[in-house]
């Protein structure tokens, strides 16, 4: 069984006992637990369930390359799932529960497929749900939907809160094991302003559980002597609890600090996702062991002989009382050694290498282990628990020599240098074939803004896997990192290393070389993904020659270890398969993150009242408390219409129609864009921009029009003030205030650069309300003394007036057919003013208006909207605007491209106004069908509605659309599909449904 | 002047630092040559101080003058002395290209103060706050969040921000989250 | 995400606070132009596997345009330039052919 020993325990405090549940059932850990090594100490060896045959599963690793132990962790909005047992430190009240079983862990009916394994090899999905093609949808889909899955997603929403930082540094290291120590403190003392992160809590990564010494002192020292002198360098920061989480273009990496996790209910953010720009980035990541390829390598008890290593000296905590070790490799000795030392039993060591191993291996015989060279394990045996194991030669095809009892299994297939984040922006690697292993290529590294590396590897992750080698390289790197970012280094000898001697490691593929295909199918490759020996040769029969390939069919690497463990085992079977050495097969992509991170980081602040900027008019709190429907503009609010109590929103919108054509409407009509253009050359731009003239506008004019962009589409259209003789207001529709600005910036700046122009965006500075109806001028006129009147302030004029005390600009346009004048103020009176008209108004049963009376209004003038009759494939003369296209001007943006063949040719479709026959509302976008059908067997068309809308004035519906003959077929009937298959007749007629002869803006 | 409103109506927030809108402040965009002296002495006449260098700002108390582009001063001053700036402006620019306008009401200013105010910027704008790269008197236009803002930092570290009228409550918001007890970064600030 | 220097306002700051704006140099054809040049004017692009010069606007910063010389397989900047101007001026065009000689673009060299 696993326990907690008596001694032993590096990280722990002892006297500070931690409560914790595990699938309801109570369990106690010390502080400084992780909750593998939690778990473990409560001899809870079984955690959960593979994903695809669901065997039963326990810890493999103890760090962020483990593939089983995942869980799920608090409940309600705290729950999270697929949380990693292994990085997840231990806190008072921890609840967590097993994922990927039902109905029970210990007894789960998913299991039956390990039993149907035979007939579930790599590509099954593939092979097998094709046929009958209905069976997809009812059966197959169904059954893989509910089976699929490890974790459950979260039902509630998340409590925490998150947060991005931007930092900004020269050196930044990724890794605080001590090459990424030793880099730091190069890197400092050279004076570069440095960054190191670690993933874990700790400094110093494996070196105080793997031993060695540094300048004569044990390496516990020289760990804590350096974080102190890195502590107190100015320029440099150290953050534990901090994953380098990817590396991307021009020297940006994301760091994903876990600030809350391991203290919940503290203030503060519980992930902070660091967005930080490096000059020079060191890759100090360490290495990962590799498991072995045997039968039976997935049940639980078998695990890295490095982290059975770290559960004892990190933990105390034994993962058995008889460990096998099996190796092709030196270190794994030092697993033997230390269980020995803590009095557990080692029965045997395997080593695969016939040779076997160095100084560690004397050692071991001294301390009196059993050691035996050129062996192997042919098969563990056990089911949710190692029971013993079934020794061979490692030669041979798995003839069984020997059975020896155990409860737990050590394995070292050697060591990978974590590569990932020299990978992630395009560093290349080499295969090291005396190590088998990759190591990062110092000539191919990423390049970043000036097209120079900025990516280096230090210490194991590089390759440099013993202490010795080690520390130089990592020193090397430091210096290398501050001289590339302007700094001198210190002409100072990197701290010597020392340790035992290795002898070389042999790579082991499959264990035994010759294992015969029943014991293939029990070798796992892919934990998660229940990837095995078996699955990759099948592949690679089957012609899934490419490791991408392969990868996919087999899903190896692809769960959420992003095979870690698995990559390089599989790519050792899958070339030996294709019989070519494992360059020649290459290797997969990694891609960030290293290891998966919270999405609420990545959103940081966007959420809740900050998902997104919501702009408000300075009467948008008004509108809040006069039972407003909002209907979203852009990033704006805007009134759709205002609900009385009772009143559904068309019978609000019947009535705001009726009262505004009747006596008083307002308009909140803020968010219209208001840029001002002046200069010496202002007019010659605007006849630039504007298809119609508007250079010969006098001051104390309007004049509307229409924007075009080189393509000839409309873009924009609006209202043109002339406000002196060289400066104009453009007034443009709410949506494009940003972008007509940007449009005339663009132009300005890099084709006529000449011309005396300046543009400022005034959009914000003005409050526009919109006073319409019959009443407008009388209601005006209680507020001010000076001239209304149609001699004073004449349709399509401007002139500014003081209304009760409040400077205000009156522009006398109107987009209703309404009297209508419309007044700017400044922002800061816009609330004021309109407090003002409503009193001003009372009498005349003033109604404030929002959006869809807007359009209703214009609608029945034949007025277009730019986004309704536009679509960004619509030229002015669809819509019948000839009017307001300059014949005089020599060019205008877009007049070029309205003389190509296609916007000429007569058969374009042509703006018209649309009655149905029965006075109902034509459906929005519907399309007018004609004879026959198209050669997809679809109806032909010839026609679409581009507006339609239930007009109160008229109590009809009317409607504006685009027709094929448009104007010239006045009085013809048109058929409107409808969503229900049935049809809706129509009338072609005149768009302007009321008032046609515009007495009523007009009025004197 | 007892009708104008800003914004927020100086809302403010007390986190590890304070957080506060600072209600209405004069502003005028003034677009011309800023090589030329004679816009130099119009911006530097209405704003009582010197010139600023490209990329700064030089302000005393609600005036100052902020460098936006090599086309373009930020005028900043007192709310009611806008008009009178403006008419200045007009009188000692006249004859030449420019343009003057006011954009007070257009803004929102926010000021932070506290020793975290540089983390609170970090959070949210893609910006070194360091200290040996962001130092009192730089002025800088950037993103916050998912909107436009500028700010520049006073002698006592403390920083001032304008953003667009519309989205001052989103910017309010972003402030005061960043600057919740409990999530200072201790990076800036140690 | 790049680093870009802004040459109008020094700034140098990260893609978000930037907007490309497609293919720099662009000559434009007007009235009068014939169907062929239009249509190179309106449509035809550049898209090459390496030097690229494109233009790019500041837009959460000094709203300025500006020109950047980029290699599209490394993303390396050579260099950035006023957007005031009819070709690469010489010290952008020595950059690129310091770290790429022999590069060609459109009637560049």
């Amino acid at each position: 069984m696993s326990t907690r020993l008596a001694t032993g325990g590096r990280l722990l405090n002892k006297t500070c006992a931690l409560n914790f549940t595990f699938n309801g059932k109570r369990m106690s850990g010390h502080a400084g637990d992780t909750l593998a090594s939690a778990l473990l100490a409560n001899d809870q060896m079984l955690i959960g369930r593979s994903f695809k045959y669901h065997r039963p599963r326990g810890v493999v690793a103890s760090g962020a390359e483990e593939p089983n132990g995942l869980v799920g962790m608090g409940e309600g909005a705290k729950f999270e799932p697929n949380q990693r047992v292994t990085t997840t430190e231990l806190f008072e009240g921890l609840t967590a529960k097993s994922q990927n079983h039902w109905p029970s862990l210990v007894f789960d009916l998913g299991a039956v497929n390990t039993k149907l394994a035979r007939f579930l090899p790599g590509g099954f999905y593939y092979k097998t749900f094709i046929q009958p093609r209905a069976f997809w949808k009812h059966v197959y889909e169904p059954i893989i939907r509910k089976s699929a899955g490890l974790g459950k997603a979260p039902k509630d929403r998340d409590t925490d809160k998150y947060e991005h930082f931007y930092a900004f540094v020269d050196v930044l290291i990724i890794g605080g094991g001590i090459a990424g120590l030793q880099a730091a403190r190069a890197a400092g003392q050279a004076g570069a302003k440095v960054l190191l992160l670690e993933q874990t809590a700790h400094w110093g990564g494996r070196a105080p559980v793997d031993g060695g010494t540094v300048d004569g002192h044990p390496v516990e020292a020289f760990i804590e002597n350096t974080v102190s002198e890195l502590q107190a360098m100015k320029n440099v920061t150290l953050r534990n609890r901090t994953m380098g989480s990817g590396v991307y273009d021009h020297g940006y990496v994301l760091g994903y600090e876990r600030v809350g996790d391991h203290q919940p209910g503290a203030a503060g953010p519980r992930h902070r996702l660091w967005r930080i720009r490096a000059g020079q980035v060191i890759a100090a990541t360490g290495a990962i062991e590799r498991p072995l390829s045997f039968a039976g390598n997935d049940i639980p008890g078998v695990l890295l002989a490095s982290a059975i290593r770290d559960y004892v000296v990190n933990y105390g905590v034994s993962v058995g009382d008889r460990t096998v070790v099996v190796t092709n490799n030196d270190d794994a000795y030092r697993t033997a050694i230390t269980l020995k030392k803590q009095g557990l039993i080692v029965p045997v060591i395997l080593d695969a290498r016939a040779e076997g191993g160095g100084e560690l291996a004397l050692q071991a015989r001294e301390l009196g282990i059993r050691v035996e060279n050129g062996k192997a394990i042919a098969k563990v045996k056990g089911h949710k628990r190692v029971t013993g194991v079934e020794i061979c030669a490692q030669a041979g095809e798995g003839a069984v020599l020997e059975e020896i009892d155990c409860d737990a299994v050590a394995m070292s297939g050697g060591w990978s240098p974590v590569v990932h984040l020299w990978s992630h922006c395009g560093g290349k690697l080499n295969w090291d074939e005396a190590n088998a292993m990759f190591r990062p290529d110092a000539t191919r590294p990423p390049t970043g803004a000036d097209g120079e590396g900025f990516v280096s590897a230090a210490g194991a992750a590089n390759g440099a896997l013993e202490i010795q080698e080690l520390l130089k390289d990592a020193d090397a790197a430091g210096k290398a990192a501050a001289k590339a970012t302007g700094h001198s280094p210190k002409r100072k000898a990197a701290p010597k290393g020392e340790a035992e001697i290795e002898t070389p490691m042999q790579p082991v593929w499959l264990m035994p070389q010759g294992a015969h295909v029943k014991l293939r199918m029990k070798s796992w490759l892919d934990y998660q993904n229940d990837v095995k020996v078996s699955d990759i040769q099948l592949a690679a029969r089957e012609g899934y020659e490419s490791v991408e390939h392969a990868k996919r069919y087999t899903t190896i690497g692809m769960a959420t270890d992003q095979g870690k463990l698995s990559n390089i085992n599989g790519l050792a079977i899958l070339s030996d398969a294709l019989n070519q050495p494992i360059p020649q097969t290459g290797t997969t992509t990694f891609r960030p993150p290293y290891t998966p991170i919270s999405m609420a980081s990545i959103a940081g602040e966007a959420r809740d009242e900050c998902f997104q900027p919501l702009r408000k008019t300075p009467i948008h709190a008004w509108h809040e408390e006069n039972g407003v429907y909002w209907e979203p503009v852009g990033a704006w609010r805007r009134p759709y219409c205002y609900q009385k109590p009772g009143e559904s929103i068309d019978e609000a919108v019947n009535r705001e129609v009726i009262n505004t054509r009747k006596s008083l409407g307002l308009l909140d009509a803020s968010t219209l864009g208001k840029i001002i253009v002046k200069g010496p050359d202002a007019g010659r731009f605007l006849d630039m921009l504007y298809t119609n003239m508007m250079s010969t506008l006098n001051p104390g004019r309007c004049r509307y029009g229409l924007m075009c962009n080189e393509n000839g589409f409309l873009m924009d259209d609006g209202v043109v003030a002339k406000l002196d003789d060289e400066t104009y207001l453009c007034h443009t529709t709410t949506g494009g205030a940003e972008v007509i600005h940007g449009h005339m910036e663009e132009w300005l700046q890099t084709e006529w650069w000449d011309w005396k122009v300046f543009t400022a965006n005034l959009t914000e500075q003005y409050a526009q309300i919109a006073v319409v109806g019959p009443m407008a001028r009388k209601t005006l006129e209680k507020l001010t003394d000076e001239d209304l009147s149609a001699e004073g302030l004449s349709f399509m004029g401007w002139k500014d007036y003081t209304l009760d005390g409040i400077h205000a600009r009156i522009y006398r346009i109107s987009f209703s057919g309404e009297l209508s004048y419309e007044i700017a103020v400044r922002a800061s009176e816009g609330r004021a003013l309109w407090d003002k008209l409503m009193q001003a108004g009372a009498e005349f049963d003033v109604t404030p208006y929002g959006t869809e009376t807007l359009h209703i209004l214009r609608a029945e003038k034949g007025f277009i909207m730019i986004g309704d009759e536009t679509d960004g494939t619509i030229i002015p003369q669809d819509l019948g605007l000839h009017w307001a296209i300059s014949k005089k001007k020599d060019d205008f943006l877009g007049k070029r491209a309205q003389q190509r063949a296609h916007m000429t040719d007569p058969n374009r479709w042509q703006l018209v106004g649309l009655e149905t026959l029965d006075g109902s509302v034509l459906p929005e976008g519907a399309l007018a069908t004609a004879e026959g059908v198209n050669a997809n067997g679809q109806r032909n068309l010839q026609g679409r509605v581009t507006s339609t809308y239930h007009s109160a004035t008229l109590g009809r519906g009317i409607a504006m659309g685009l027709v094929f003959g448009g104007p010239e077929r006045m009085g013809e009937v048109l058929s409107f599909a409808k969503l229900d298959g049935t049809d809706v007749q129509a009338m072609i007629v005149d768009p302007i449904f009321f008032d046609k002869d515009g007495e009523k803006q007009n009025v004197r | 002047m007892s009708d104008n409103v800003s914004a927020l109506d100086k809302a403010s927030y007390e986190g590890f630092v304070k957080v506060e809108e600072a209600g209405l402040r004069g502003m005028i965009t003034l677009r011309g040559d800023l090589g030329s002296v004679k816009i130099k002495n119009a911006a530097t006449g209405v704003a009582g101080v010197d010139m600023p260098e490209q990329g700064h700002a030089n302000s005393v108390e609600q005036s100052g003058l902020a460098w936006m582009s090599p086309d373009e001063l930020l005028v900043m001053l007192p709310y009611g002395d806008v008009n009178a700036a403006l008419a200045q402006i007009t009188k000692h620019l006249k004859g030449q290209h420019y343009l003057a306008v006011d954009v007070s009401d257009a803004r929102a200013v926010f000021r932070i103060s506290g020793a975290g105010a540089r983390e609170v910027i970090a959070k949210l704008c893609p910006v070194d706050m360091s200290q040996d790269a962001f130092k009192p008197g730089q002025f800088r236009r950037t993103r916050m969040a998912q909107v436009p803002a500028a700010f520049w930092m006073g002698e006592d570290e403390a920083v001032h921000i304008i953003s667009f009228r519309s989205v001052a409550e989103y910017v309010f918001n972003l402030l005061k989250n960043a600057a919740a007890p409990g999530s200072e970064v201790g990076y800036l600030n140690p | 995400m790049l680093i870009l220097t802004c040459p109008v306002c020094g700034v140098t700051g990260e893609e978000t606070e930037f907007h490309g704006g497609g293919e720099a140099h662009l000559k434009r054809f007007g009235p009068g132009s014939g169907d062929t040049e239009f249509h190179g004017y309106l449509f035809t692009r550049e898209n090459p596997k390496g030097v690229h010069f494109e233009r790019w606007r500041h837009n959460n910063g000094c709203g300025k345009w500006f020109h950047a010389a980029r290699c599209t397989m490394t993303l390396e900047i050579f260099g950035t330039y006023l957007a005031q101007t009819y070709e690469p001026p010489q010290h952008i065009k020595d950059a690129i052919t310091a770290k790429r000689p022999g590069w060609k673009w459109r009637e560049f060299s």
